[in-house]
This record gives structure tokens, C-alpha cells and sequence, in this order.
């Protein structure tokens, strides 16, 4: 069916890999995250009001769930569900079979699964677009939007900034995805992560060779030059043992001390939910700036369902 | 005495495989225990322009095109000859192609092409090829 589409001439749009964009297409997804701050500034709108969006989660998610189909709802369209523990895939429906049916019922689907490579897999299928939402440790293209925009609405700027990918780089997708996006615009970054957990040296390669960027590999959680300070999650279940788990998370949390030397002017950033990775008292610090980037998780999502319709 | 292969009538020739790659070409064919078909390779055969080469020679079996490109992974050099009643009816050089569709199989058992009916693809970057579903890369070796 997709082919037969192409065949005619019609391209369904889809949002799957940070890959896949542009710089230029970062800074026009910016301008229309602009015009959705100032739709969400006046209230609900009825760009997408014909629409109805598929949700299907089949992995837990509470903000990137709950933020899509917010800023769905925002945009005039409905939203429909999806409880995987309850489908039929509980009765071994393949993934293909469910997208079929579920294409056929709905707009657009917006989806999140734990195998890598499900979003394009069900990208081909669909005749409707497909946004990932996250692909096992692959991609999670929204949430770089939202953290790139997050740095130039919070930080000022985009482009000539010190970045520093900080925690457990290895087994987040959103700092899989965030590397790509940081590379398109700065120089300088720094990967600061517990041994072992840093990208491997093929990823940290490829970005260096495909945008010309410096990056700098630390095993010690310093962060004195940087103007963003992008936090993950250090878990725990990836040690083999657990004194060594504990060591590493105390070195690599985020306190007032380790603040000290940070520059006055940097922001603080993480995609949530934070643990123990970030002390309480940083959430008082007004370089922590991550309560405000989810804030804009909405907008930026609204932008990203509106501009699949050619709506914005 | 210099060894001798004989001619073979009908069947395929793989020529200019870079020397020592030939079992490598093999394998990725697929010739080795329960091939039916008979072969041979002539591994460190003098070559004006490559010095040494290997040549793999199949009786009666004409390799698939979407084949070549698994070649070009392993023998970037070589070309390939479809002999037919004792003559090349057509001769190809391989070429790296800029995607690879369904030949190979992605070692990442994360991977969706490990779980749905779907045919694996390669991008074929520098020194990588990159699945275009899980998107990460992997040496020729790693997939081989």
C-alpha cells in the first residue's frame, strides 16, 4: 500500500531518527514549536481537529505518553489507546499484523516499542505517519527536539556551546539521539560517563567525522567549561556488583559541590524522571532548568503532530 | 607442472577476488558442506594486474545478482562471469552498492528484523554498513 502511495506521488511523513533530519529541518521544527507555544498561550486549538492519533505504547511511559496525547488533544484532534498488556499481542499478534489493523482505524500513530527499528518497521507498513517515540536504546527524535529547543529557548542560543552528555550514555536513547542533534550545531562535546558507559568509539567516530565536531571522552565528572550540562540516569541493574554501583552513582551525582566550579551561566538539563542522579538542593538552583524543558514537551510535540499534516 | 582447472561449460566465474579472499567468497555464498554443485577454487594464481589472485569456479549454478553486491563486501575487486555453453555471456564487475537489501542478517538481537518478516538492509557507509532499521553499524567482518 505504502508503495502503491509512492507510486502516485503521495509521502506520508514521519518523524522516526534524529538521522533523518537536517539542521535545517532542527530550525524550521523551532519556528513551528514557536507559533505551538503561542497556540498553547491562547488556549486549545482546532489545527488537527479531524484527526485521531494512536498512542501505542508498548513500553511504560508516563511523560512522553501523556505529553503527545496532550498536545494532541490541544490541537482540536482524539486520541485513542492501546493497553499492550491487554491486546493481542498477548496472543502472539505480530507487530505488523496490529499496525495494519490499527492504520486502517486512525490518522497518525505515535509509537514506542523495546525493539530497535519498530518505528521504521512500522513506518513501512502504515499508510499514515509514524513518529517514534522511542525504539529500544535507538532513537527518541521527540525528545531531542524538545532538548534542543530546550537549550536554545534557555540557554539563549543553539550553535558555539560547550556541551557535556553526562551519566549512563551507553543505554539511554535519548543521548543517542541527543549526540546526533548536539553535533549539527556545536564544536565541543564532551562525554562524561562511569567506564564502560560511555558510546562506543564507532558512534563517537562517526560523529566526529560526519559534523566535524571535537569530542572530548572523561571518565571524572567534570563539567567546569561547559554551557550545558545534560544529565542521565546511572542505573544501578547494569553493574555486576553492587558496591561498585553505589561507588559510581555517589561520584557521578549531581550536588551543590559539584556545582561549584560550573560556570554561572550554564544550564542544567535531563530528560526525567531523575532519581538520585540529581541532589534535591539542585532542583533550587537556577542553572537547573530541566522542570522547564519538559514544560516543553507539549508545544514541541504539537509542532511535531501539526507539521505531519502540513498544518503549521 | 602448473596445476590445471578445467573449463566449465555452463556455470559461473568468479574472477579478480583480491588473493586469500577466495574463502571468504565461499563462505558468504553460502559453498561449503551440503553445497550440491561442483566447484573450484584456485586460490594464489598469477595475476599481470593484481599479482596474485583467486578465481571460484561453480558448475551449473549461476549466482543471483542481488548476490554480487554480498561479493563486493569481501572481494571489492573481483568480477563475475556467467558462462553459458562454454562462453561468458555476460561479465560484471561488482560494486559496492550504497544499499544492501536482504542478503545479510543483523547481529543485534534487539533488532527487528530478528522478530517480524522483514528483509534486513544495510547503508553501506566508509568503513561500515549501517542496518537501516536499529541503525547501528557493524564491520563487513561482523556481518559475514
Amino acid at each position: 500500500m505504502r508503495d502503491a502511495l509512492k507510486e502516485i506521488g503521495v509521502f506520508v511523513k514521519h518523524l522516526l531518527s534524529v538521522r533523518d533530519l537536517k539542521k535545517e529541518d532542527v530550525l524550521s521544527y523551532f519556528r513551528k514549536i514557536e507559533k505551538m507555544e503561542e497556540e498553547v498561550r491562547k488556549g486549545r486549538t482546532n489545527l488537527l481537529e479531524d484527526k485521531i492519533i494512536a498512542t501505542l505504547f508498548f513500553e511504560p511511559s508516563t511523560r512522553t505518553k501523556l505529553s503527545f496525547q496532550t498536545a494532541a488533544k490541544r490541537l482540536g484532534a482524539q486520541v485513542v489507546n492501546f493497553n499492550a498488556d491487554a491486546s493481542s499481542l498477548k496472543k502472539g499478534e505480530s507487530l505488523m499484523d496490529t499496525i495494519r489493523i490499527i492504520d486502517g482505524y486512525v490518522d497518525a500513530i505515535v509509537i514506542r516499542h523495546e525493539i530497535e527499528g519498530a518505528a521504521r518497521f512500522a513506518s513501512e507498513i502504515a499508510t499514515h505517519p509514524v513518529i517514534n517515540a522511542g525504539d529500544g536504546a535507538n532513537q527518541h527524535p521527540s525528545q531531542t527536539l524538545i532538548d534542543l529547543y530546550s537549550i536554545k529557548k534557555l540557554r539563549g542560543k543553539i550553535s558555539g556551546l560547550n556541551v557535556t552528555l553526562f551519566g549512563d550514555l551507553k543505554h539511554a536513547r535519548a543521548m543517542h539521539s541527543l549526540f546526533y542533534g548536539v553535533a549539527m550545531f556545536n564544536r565541543n562535546i564532551a562525554l562524561v560517563a562511569p567506564p564502560g558507559l560511555s558510546f562506543d568509539e564507532r558512534t563517537v567516530e562517526e560523529v566526529e567525522t560526519e559534523f566535524g565536531v571535537k569530542v572530548t571522552v572523561k571518565e571524572k565528572p567534570e563539567i567546569d567549561d561547559c554551557d550545558v550540562l545534560y544529565v542521565c540516569r546511572i542505573q544501578k541493574e547494569r553493574f555486576s556488583d553492587p558496591y561498585e554501583a553505589e561507588r559510581v552513582k555517589k561520584e557521578f551525582m549531581l550536588t551543590q559541590e559539584t556545582l561549584k566550579k560550573a560556570k554561572k551561566d550554564m544550564i542544567i538539563l535531563h530528560p526525567l524522571p531523575k532519581i538520585d542522579e540529581i541532589a534535591h538542593e539542585v532542583d533550587s538552583d537556577s542553572r537547573a532548568k530541566y522542570f522547564q524543558q519538559a514544560q516543553l514537551g507539549v508545544p514541541v510535540r504539537m509542532a511535531i503532530l501539526a507539521d505531519l499534516f502540513g498544518k503549521v | 607442472m602448473p596445476l590445471k582447472v578445467e573449463k566449465i561449460e555452463n556455470g559461473t566465474v568468479i574472477d579478480h577476488i583480491s588473493s586469500g579472499e577466495g574463502l571468504r567468497v565461499m563462505k558468504i555464498l553460502g559453498i561449503g558442506l551440503g553445497f550440491s554443485a561442483r566447484f573450484a577454487l584456485i586460490a594464489n594464481v598469477k595475476s599481470k594486474k593484481m599479482g596474485k589472485k583467486d578465481i571460484l569456479k561453480i558448475e551449473e549454478k549461476y549466482i543471483d545478482e542481488k548476490d554480487f553486491d554480498k561479493i563486493a563486501l569481501v572481494a571489492p575487486s573481483a568480477s563475475v562471469n556467467i558462462v553459458k555453453g562454454g562462453r561468458v555471456a555476460k561479465k560484471k564487475n561488482v560494486a559496492m552498492p550504497a544499499r544492501i537489501d536482504g542478503v545479510l542478517a543483523c547481529p543485534n538481537p534487539k533488532c527487528i528484523t530478528n522478530f517480524e518478516q522483514v528483509a534486513s538492509a544495510f547503508f553501506v557507509e566508509k568503513k561500515t554498513l549501517r542496518c537501516a532499521y536499529c541503525e547501528r553499524s557493524f564491520s563487513a567482518g561482523e556481518l559475514i
